[in-house]
């Protein structure tokens, strides 16, 4: 195609294999996820319509929801019998499809988009899905991930396929330079914030801009792990040379001749100097202050060191019904200062926020520090990789010091507190604050890793630059 | 694939805007060995007490929206978790169209594959459905007509009319209930031809 392109329509373009009506394109699907609560699903439906994997070794299973986190715990396999059931019908479905499985005890295993780019299973240029909507997580390290239902995937897993709409076009630039004790998750929350709820819909979003160049790798995979929460299915950065750095020598990673062949194709991915998006938004992230969530959507978010807003404020009656309802979920008032909201519980961990500089952040402002004596903190890195790198470098003595559990490697208590979580207040480096989200009743406050630590200390939400005077 | 062309049936209101996934069915219905009986999950933590028992205020516990088959919605519904449980869920308690001014991307597409039709009206047109679905506060039994053949909603009662889009290939697909892996598998050639391409191109792409 000539002309100038952005990054999207080059990856696009590069994989139609047909085009299927006048905006529907038949893709090459170049990796297929599949964990264990949806690709269980998927690997059950392929079997059951009598089809086999049409590429299994483009195809990984990952054990990651299911498993128990708990320290010490004698057996990982399902926190509940239907669990383990689903993991042990996950194993025998990859077994049977010849798919590769990277279970529980094996030394590579964690969330799924935390290991994809980690063993290098995800690579820039490539089209990568899951039955996970975090998958646009991927968009980090200049992948173009996104997230499929069950039928979708049982269509890849049979074909290496996928019949896609052409989404439109978005870039968001966030320019300026960042102030101290802020990070990705903070410009990510600020974002969805500022724009009205559900902007991102039928969107591609590139982000770009100085602010996303400095981000290191780790933290441009928390900036794109929220792009759905901003209702765009896909999020990513252009791939540069930090991310080129990051990738070498990876389990899955291509080796010598076809490393530079890689390299020099996705040097050309770059967003041409006057390709044209559908939408364009600048934000400016010299002012932004630590962000947190108030409500029971990711848009119900504002800076920690102001008030509840009220739901009058909303454009319309959708909203504002929404608002309201959320006020009453999570037990607050309009008007009341955030930094009055008295925590139960603080989250470190998910595919948000488990990295290994997550970690690093919040363990740097823990030591010599202990957790207010009525707040559980629990941290829950996101594989086995970054537990090990995590405890080499004795952050696991400082966040028990601190007083939190120091849990082993999983999807934990995101989607789910497993009993843990009800009825309380949870600050949590995770992605979703609705409803029963990650528990019954539970109310959740989204924040990133080090306005977590500075709250189960405080024992209230609280700003970080606080105790940083 | 179920198919679907043209529906009427009553319209159940739920006019709040961004009704997650998580909203459809709480993550707790997902871990199973079947896909049937996720119905049991539908709207589990607004329709059921914390004792289990029926919401008396929730109107898919009303009469006579127990049966509606029609969903009216504020914007954003379906969006966050990918899981087709909640179109599944959906169908299951005998919803077969939904109507909001937009929808999640991923719950769009995965409602096609469930036999139900996924309608985007415009929000003008959702507050003048809105009007009709409810007056004072209380909810009003009314039907609605989707008819995804001629691509309109229709009020029986009042004659009005309500046109939509749909994408051409999940419409025909939904229309005529076809297979969707059958459907790609025609294209196999095509695939062939441009894998042949593409390996040549992006080895490093291929394990």
């Amino acid at each position: 195609m000539a002309g100038p392109r952005t990054f999207f329509d080059k990856v696009w373009d590069e994989h139609v294999i047909a085009a299927m009506d006048d905006n529907a394109y038949l893709l090459q699907i170049d990796r297929l996820l599949l964990h264990d609560v949806t690709g269980s699903v998927v690997m059950r439906e392929l079997s059951a319509a009598g089809h086999l994997a049409d590429s299994p070794k483009q195809v990984f299973g990952i054990i990651d929801h299911l498993l128990v986190t708990r320290p010490q715990a004698a057996k990982r396999d399902g926190w509940t019998p239907v669990a383990a059931q689903m993991i042990s019908e996950a194993r025998h479905g990859a077994q049977r499809l010849g798919i590769e499985l990277i279970d529980i005890e094996d030394a590579r295993m964690g969330i799924t988009h935390v290991i994809a780019p980690e063993l290098g299973i995800a690579l820039p240029g490539l089209t990568i899905v899951c039955g996970d909507s975090h998958t646009c997580t991927l968009g980090g390290i200049g992948a173009l991930g996104w997230g499929i239902g069950t039928s979708e995937g049982t269509h890849v897993l049979a074909t290496g396929t996928l019949v896609e709409s052409r989404p439109k076009t978005m870039r968001v630039s966030f320019e300026g330079e960042l102030g101290p004790c802020l990070s990705a998750k903070d410009m990510i929350l600020a974002l969805i914030g500022e724009m009205s709820a559900g902007m991102g819909t039928g969107y591609a979003v590139e982000f770009a801009g100085s602010a996303v160049r400095a981000l290191c790798v780790e933290s441009r995979l928390t900036l794109c792990n929220m792009a759905v929460e901003f209702s765009a299915k896909y999020g990513f950065i252009a791939p540069d040379e930090k991310v080129f750095e990051y990738l070498k020598g990876r389990a899955y990673a291509p080796q010598g001749a076809q490393w530079d062949a890689a390299v020099m194709h996705w040097q050309s991915l770059a967003t041409d100097a006057d390709a044209v998006f559908d939408k364009e938004m600048v934000i400016d992230v010299s002012k932004l202050s630590p962000q947190v969530t108030w409500g029971t959507s990711p848009h119900h978010v504002t800076a920690v060191s102001s008030c509840v807003p009220s739901p009058k404020e909303a454009a319309d009656e959708p909203t504002r019904a929404l608002a309201q309802r959320a006020l009453d979920y999570q037990q607050l008032k309009a008007g009341m200062r955030l930094e009055d909201v008295r925590l139960d519980v603080a989250y470190i961990g998910t595919c948000t926020n488990a990295r290994l500089s997550d970690l690093r952040i919040a363990a740097d402002f823990l030591r010599g520090k202990k957790v207010a004596p009525h707040v559980t903190a629990i941290c829950v890195p996101g594989s086995a990789s970054i537990k090990r790198d995590a405890e080499a470098q004795g952050l696991d003595e400082i966040f028990r010091e601190a007083g939190f559990e120091w849990h082993d490697p999983g999807c934990g208590y995101c989607g789910s507190g497993r009993g843990r979580l009800e009825n309380v207040r949870v600050i949590s480096t995770s992605n979703r604050n609705f409803e029963n989200r990650q528990g019954v009743r539970t109310r959740t406050h989204l924040a990133s890793p080090l306005t977590v630590a500075a709250s189960a200390v405080a024992g209230h939400i609280t700003d970080a630059r606080r105790f940083k005077v | 694939m179920e198919s679907f062309t043209k529906v009427t049936g009553l319209a159940a209101p739920l006019l709040r805007a961004s009704i997650d996934t998580d909203q459809i069915i709480p993550t707790r219905f997902l871990a199973r060995l079947s896909e049937e009986g996720l119905g049991e999950g539908l709207f589990a933590q607004w329709r059921l007490l914390p004792d289990g028992t029926p919401n008396p205020d929730f109107i898919l516990n009303c009469e006579p929206w127990s049966q509606a088959q029609i969903l009216v919605a504020g914007p954003n519904f379906g969006c966050g978790s990918s899981r087709e449980a909640a179109p599944r869920a959906l169908r299951q308690r005998g919803f077969r169209a939904l109507i909001a001014p937009s929808f999640g991307d991923i719950f769009y597409n995965n409602c096609f594959r469930n036999g139900i039709a996924p309608v985007r009206l415009s929000l003008q047109a959702l507050e003048r459905l809105s009007q009709l679905l409810e007056q004072d506060g209380q909810a009003v039994a009314i039907e609605l007509t989707v008819d995804l053949e001629q691509n309109q909603v229709k009020v029986p009662t009042t004659g009005e009319n309500f046109h939509f889009e749909a994408p051409t290939l999940l419409r025909r697909m939904l229309l005529e209930g076809l297979d969707e892996i059958e459907l790609t598998r025609k294209q196999a050639d095509a695939i062939e031809v441009f894998r042949n391409k593409d390996r040549a191109r992006r080895g490093w792409a291929y394990l």
